[in-house]
């Protein structure tokens, strides 16, 4: 009998980064779509680099910032008592940022490609931007806000080297199902590793199934 | 009344131009911006919408001050209170029909105002349809309609009409001029259409690079343009004066007014927006029916 348990951490990662990345995502797409600021470019970068950066990479920063020898993962685990390493909350906030480009991109380019003018036209019709924003903009950009969950979903799913990294392996805490995958390969039980690997791929296929099918307009009579 | 006394500078598509503007609009007037496109038009309705800022000047609204660059008072567009109709219509996709006008509805605002528009605007069979369904000219018409739901003082149309043909035109041009005496509005609409201009507004600017060139009547703005010395030209009968035994025939060539002597035997088969060709025979101008 195969252990669920990584599966499971998996989907509930998935998910709790999901929709703390899709709250996160809405007011910074917001600001990177309409913003004049000088620093927007280095906060585009900033957004981006998970997609060309080796995971490791961000998992070992991550690893020094919040170790609790350093000043800030000591002061977060007195007062917050959050301890970020080797701990669920810690792979939270690494795929989080892993993440954010695939939630964040979708989402800006949305709101870039909707006209001036609804956003006009709402102001000059007496409603604050708060109010443009939920009732005009974002139910008009649904197929982007769709591509977004789907995608940042999907790719965390997918980490390997920054959950390894933040994470560890423990068992019902941070083993996720691609490191149970390296692991039952490493101990030649390539059968579990198969049951493993053959259910992300059957995940991940459909997911992004469904994204294309989506955008492609074939849900568009479901989704309107 | 509304006093505007703007400049901008502004960056156009070749060149830079200043837009430099001081103008005051009685209330309940019907104005026309007319000029060619990159003259300037728009912007002076953005900046009084508050959707662009003037870099100084005042903008007056009766007793209230929108824009005053010395007093650093800018007032944002949602607080002005004005009806704008974009020139791409912007309706809200998301929302049918009534949802547009519903959604334009001010706080603790009776929504009886909006089933009194869909009557006025004779929307009824199109409010429930979403804005991707409608026509160019049923689009306008629900621009117009919600930007009259905040019963706004002064109504802004960005060429409303230069995407429609003729016919749709002519019926929006009733609609627009129904609301504007219906509800006692101030009117400014962008046109460069002759025709439009003589038929809905009491007063037109021409603009041309940022600046007011003409002001006044339209037919006298217009009518000392200089007459074009062609032999042969199509143009709309814009008036017709019958006289003793002939009558005089006011047509609109281009942008040039040509007044033809007609037999009233002649004249029968033309009214007023008729499409006719003007043609000189032998110094006897002529005209004949094309359309």
């Amino acid at each position: 009998m195969i252990d669920w348990q990584p599966l499971i951490l998996t989907f509930k990662l998935a998910l709790i980064t999901t929709f703390l990345l899709f709250i996160l995502s809405i007011p910074l797409s917001y600001w990177l779509a309409y913003t004049k600021s000088k620093i927007k470019p280095i906060v585009e970068t900033l957004v981006s680099m998970p997609l060309v950066l080796p995971p490791t990479v961000l998992g070992f920063y991550l690893l020094v910032v919040f170790s609790p020898n350093s000043w800030l993962g000591s002061w977060i685990q007195e007062y917050l008592g959050i301890q970020f390493i080797f701990s669920f909350h810690g792979l939270v906030l690494a795929s989080m940022m892993y993440s954010l480009p695939f939630m964040v991109h979708p989402i800006q380019s949305g709101l870039s490609g909707l006209s001036s003018s609804l956003t006009e036209a709402s102001y000059v019709l007496g409603k604050s931007k708060l109010t443009t924003l939920y009732k005009v903009l974002l139910p008009n950009i649904k197929p982007s806000l769709l591509t977004g969950i789907v995608l940042a979903f999907a790719h965390t799913i997918g980490e390997f080297g920054v959950v390894l990294m933040i994470g560890g392996s423990i068992p019902q805490k941070t083993k996720v199902a691609s490191i149970a995958i390296y692991e039952e390969v490493e101990a030649l039980n390539y059968d579990t590793a198969n049951v493993y690997s053959l259910i992300l791929f059957a995940i991940a296929f459909c997911i992004l199934l469904f994204v294309y099918v989506g955008n492609g307009g074939y849900l568009k009579r479901f989704w309107k | 009344m509304i006093h505007v006394n703007i400049q901008k500078k502004l960056q156009g598509a070749m060149n830079e131009m200043v837009l430099d503007v001081d103008f005051t609009i009685e209330h309940g007037s019907f104005v026309t911006l007319f000029g060619a496109s990159g003259a300037g038009k728009t912007s002076i309705l953005r900046i009084i919408a508050g959707l662009m800022r003037p870099d100084a000047g005042q903008i007056n609204m009766g007793q209230e001050k929108w824009f005053d660059s010395e007093k650093g008072i800018d007032r944002k567009p949602q607080e002005r209170k004005i009806g704008f109709v974009f020139q791409d219509y912007a309706l809200f996709p998301n929302m049918s029909v009534k949802e547009n006008l519903l959604f334009a509805l001010e706080k603790n605002q009776n929504p009886q105002v909006v089933e009194e528009l869909i009557q006025i605007i004779e929307l009824e069979d199109l409010q429930h349809r979403k804005p991707e369904k409608l026509s160019g000219g049923q689009k306008q018409r629900v621009a117009l309609a919600r930007a009259l739901v905040r019963k706004p003082t002064i109504l802004m149309l960005d060429e409303p009409l230069s995407a429609l043909d003729a016919k749709m035109r002519t019926r929006l041009q009733d609609y627009i001029l129904k609301v504007h005496k219906q509800f006692n509005l101030t009117t400014l609409l962008i046109s460069h259409e002759v025709s439009e201009v003589i038929k809905m507004c009491d007063r037109v600017f021409m603009i041309e690079n940022g600046r007011i060139l003409k002001e006044g009547k339209p037919m006298e703005v217009f009518a000392n343009q200089k007459l074009s010395g062609k032999f042969q030209f199509s143009g709309e009968i814009i008036e017709i004066l019958e006289q003793e035994i002939i009558c005089i025939v006011t047509v609109l060539v281009g942008m040039n007014f040509v007044k033809v002597i007609a037999d009233k035997e002649e004249i029968k088969t033309m009214n007023i927006g008729d499409k006719v060709l003007v043609a000189s025979k032998a110094f006897n101008p002529v005209l004949q029916k094309i359309e």
